[in-house]
């Protein structure tokens, strides 16, 4: 009996083995191999049927047909709506990076500096807006925003201006939505590497001359820079992507690549085009995703 | 000094940024006038006539539905690969499973929904499966990503804890799925929790992977919010929305409080055990202490 369960055991893969396997398939099945597909049906063509696109390969009569459509590519190379889209899409995100770094740093120092007591309920406060759907968040900004909404109302009470100003629909509400949703995601990672941070360090900085504004400079900032690398690459490659807020928030002149895509798969039902779209995309935010798995690991060696 | 009361008014100003406009929502989700910007006195007609809207409570029951088998699915593959990451620490391709875990959370949806939409396409063509998008394909979806975020959330605990009781259990004989279920389990369970009603939150609001890989029939709670708010404010979706932030408010302060106690438990129970330990061993020697626990136990 003993040496029957032996011999089947055997053949069964080992405990470790289903320990990694498990969620190496998963993942590989549902999050690798789909880009593979993505750039497969970006090489093909668009066509009147379900699924709409062609084939890009053919078995017929002993011969393997491979025929790749660079025409998407080329489709967005041509033109410029494509172009400015991407373009739009990046400086959106970097502005609205960089400022979210601006706020969300002073932020996360002065969290990191209050007694523990507090931190734990700050952290909280923080933490409960990431939660929430970023769909509601935006959506309250539309009351506030529009024309005759409270920002309106309020600037005219007091004064400031005699008639209601365009916010809404316009670049400045996408930026007021996209700061606004993003900034937890800048403040958490921040956190956690500032409050790591050995006070000593500054304090001997003082003790020897060093201002105020050359300890900041000269040790805080570099001691936290892979917080600041993972708050930025959170915040700048999802905001790349983004559709909700410029969709809700943007006007007509908010051009960005993550409503552009969604416009051509839902609305023109072009599969082939929006695949290019994506992979395109994803080949401009290879190099800050490395970066940001490249910070992911160090912070989890640094801490091992 | 100085900078340290700058970043402190920057924090209080951040907050109200951050808490204003939820604010302002849920009190004009009271406002009796049909008119959004007009106030017109308290009410809660907008909450009772969201009870006659079918389709909209369809839509709520659906979305909590795939938000439950969400969080179960994803805590049980986010554990499993937090665990991978954290304590086997060679086996060939690690860097790419490091990558594949963490990629998730940075990941554009609209790139993910996109390639899952066709490799569902692609499978139904291949294997014949899935034959009909819906509530499976969007928890698969969800799963995916929510399992990164538990998976940074379980690896942090699992990083902190103390090896040495593990190894302890496996010295006294336990395999090591007895020691996972019967030590790390119970001593990461807080994490777990939190990354459970973390993916339940996140699953629950999603509308670009729900958008992408929902069939006909099966649409989410976002979905219908969506496609209510592109045409503008209206009182009832600020009712709608006030709900929605009162139930993830209660969620996460749950998960805040839940966990925070059983820190403080765990810190006391430590704390009591060097304590008892360190005066037993000052007062007696090794030796003569089985007499002392006897002489305890009478007493």
């Amino acid at each position: 009996m003993n040496t029957l369960t032996q011999q089947f055991q055997r053949f069964l893969p080992s405990g470790r083995k289903v320990v990694i396997g498990i969620p190496f398939l998963w993942l590989c099945l549902f999050f690798m191999l789909p880009f593979f597909l993505v750039m497969k049906i970006s090489f093909s063509e668009a066509a009147l049927a379900i699924p709409p696109y062609s084939e890009i390969y053919s078995f017929a009569e002993q011969k393997f047909q491979l025929l790749l459509n660079l025409g998407n590519y080329a489709m967005l190379g041509d033109d410029e709506l494509y172009i400015s889209a991407y373009l739009g899409s990046l400086k959106m995100a970097a502005l609205s990076t960089a400022m979210c770094l601006v706020i969300g740093f002073p932020m996360a120092y002065a969290i990191s500096k209050a007694s523990k007591e507090a931190q734990n309920v700050l952290l909280l406060l923080i933490m409960m807006p990431t939660w929430t759907a970023i769909l509601i968040r935006v959506y309250a900004w539309m009351g506030i925003l529009s024309n005759n909404g409270l920002l309106n109302a309020f600037l005219l009470w007091t004064g400031l201006i005699s008639e209601p100003i365009e916010v809404l629909n316009t670049n400045t509400a996408v930026y007021i939505g996209v700061v606004y949703a993003y900034l937890p995601f800048m403040v958490l990672p921040l956190y956690a590497n500032l409050v790591k941070h050995d006070g000593s360090l500054l304090e001997a900085a003082s003790d020897l001359g060093s201002s105020n504004f050359n300890n900041f400079w000269k040790i805080t900032v570099p001691l936290a820079r892979n917080g600041i690398i993972a708050g930025c690459m959170l915040v700048f490659i999802p905001v790349v992507g983004e559709f909700v807020i410029p969709e809700l928030l943007g006007g007509p002149e908010t051009l960005m690549i993550g409503r552009v895509l969604w416009q051509e798969f839902f609305n023109n039902r072009d599969w082939p085009v929006a695949s290019a779209l994506a992979v395109v995309m994803l080949a401009i935010l290879i190099v800050p995703i490395i970066l940001f798995n490249r910070s992911q690991a160090k912070e989890m060696e640094g801490r091992a | 000094m100085n900078r340290f009361g700058f970043s402190r008014m920057m924090l209080v100003l951040g907050l109200l940024f951050i808490y204003m406009p939820m604010l302002i929502l849920v009190i004009y989700s009271f406002n009796a006038s049909k008119l959004v910007t007009v106030w017109g006195g308290w009410s809660v007609k907008w909450y009772v006539g969201l009870l006659d809207n079918t389709q909209l409570m369809g839509s709520v029951v659906r979305s909590l539905e795939i938000a439950c088998y969400t969080s179960i699915a994803a805590v049980a593959l986010g554990t499993l690969a937090a665990f991978v990451l954290t304590r086997v620490t060679r086996f060939k391709g690690r860097t790419l499973f490091g990558g594949l875990v963490t990629a998730p959370l940075v990941m554009p949806e609209v790139i993910t929904g996109l390639s899952l939409l066709l490799l569902f396409v692609a499978m139904a063509q291949m294997i014949g499966w899935p034959q009909e998008r819906g509530i499976v394909t969007i928890w698969i979806a969800h799963t995916t990503f929510c399992s990164a975020y538990v998976a940074v959330v379980v690896s942090a605990r699992l990083r902190e804890l103390d090896l040495s009781i593990e190894e302890a259990a496996m010295d006294l004989g336990a395999r090591p799925l007895k020691v996972f279920f019967l030590i790390t389990i119970p001593m990461i369970a807080p994490s777990l929790a939190a990354g459970g009603m973390m993916s339940f939150a996140l699953s629950l609001d999603d509308l670009v992977l729900a958008s992408f890989v929902s069939g006909p029939g099966s649409t989410t709670l976002p979905m219908e919010v969506f496609s209510a708010v592109r045409l503008g404010v209206k009182p009832e979706i600020n009712a709608v929305a006030s709900l929605i932030l009162l139930a993830v408010s209660i969620v996460t302060f749950m998960v805040w409080y839940f966990s925070r106690k059983a820190e403080a438990t765990r810190k006391r129970a430590i704390q009591e055990a060097m304590d008892q330990t360190a005066s037993e061993s000052w007062k007696q020697p090794a030796s003569q202490r089985p007499a002392t626990q006897q002489i305890g136990a009478t007493a």
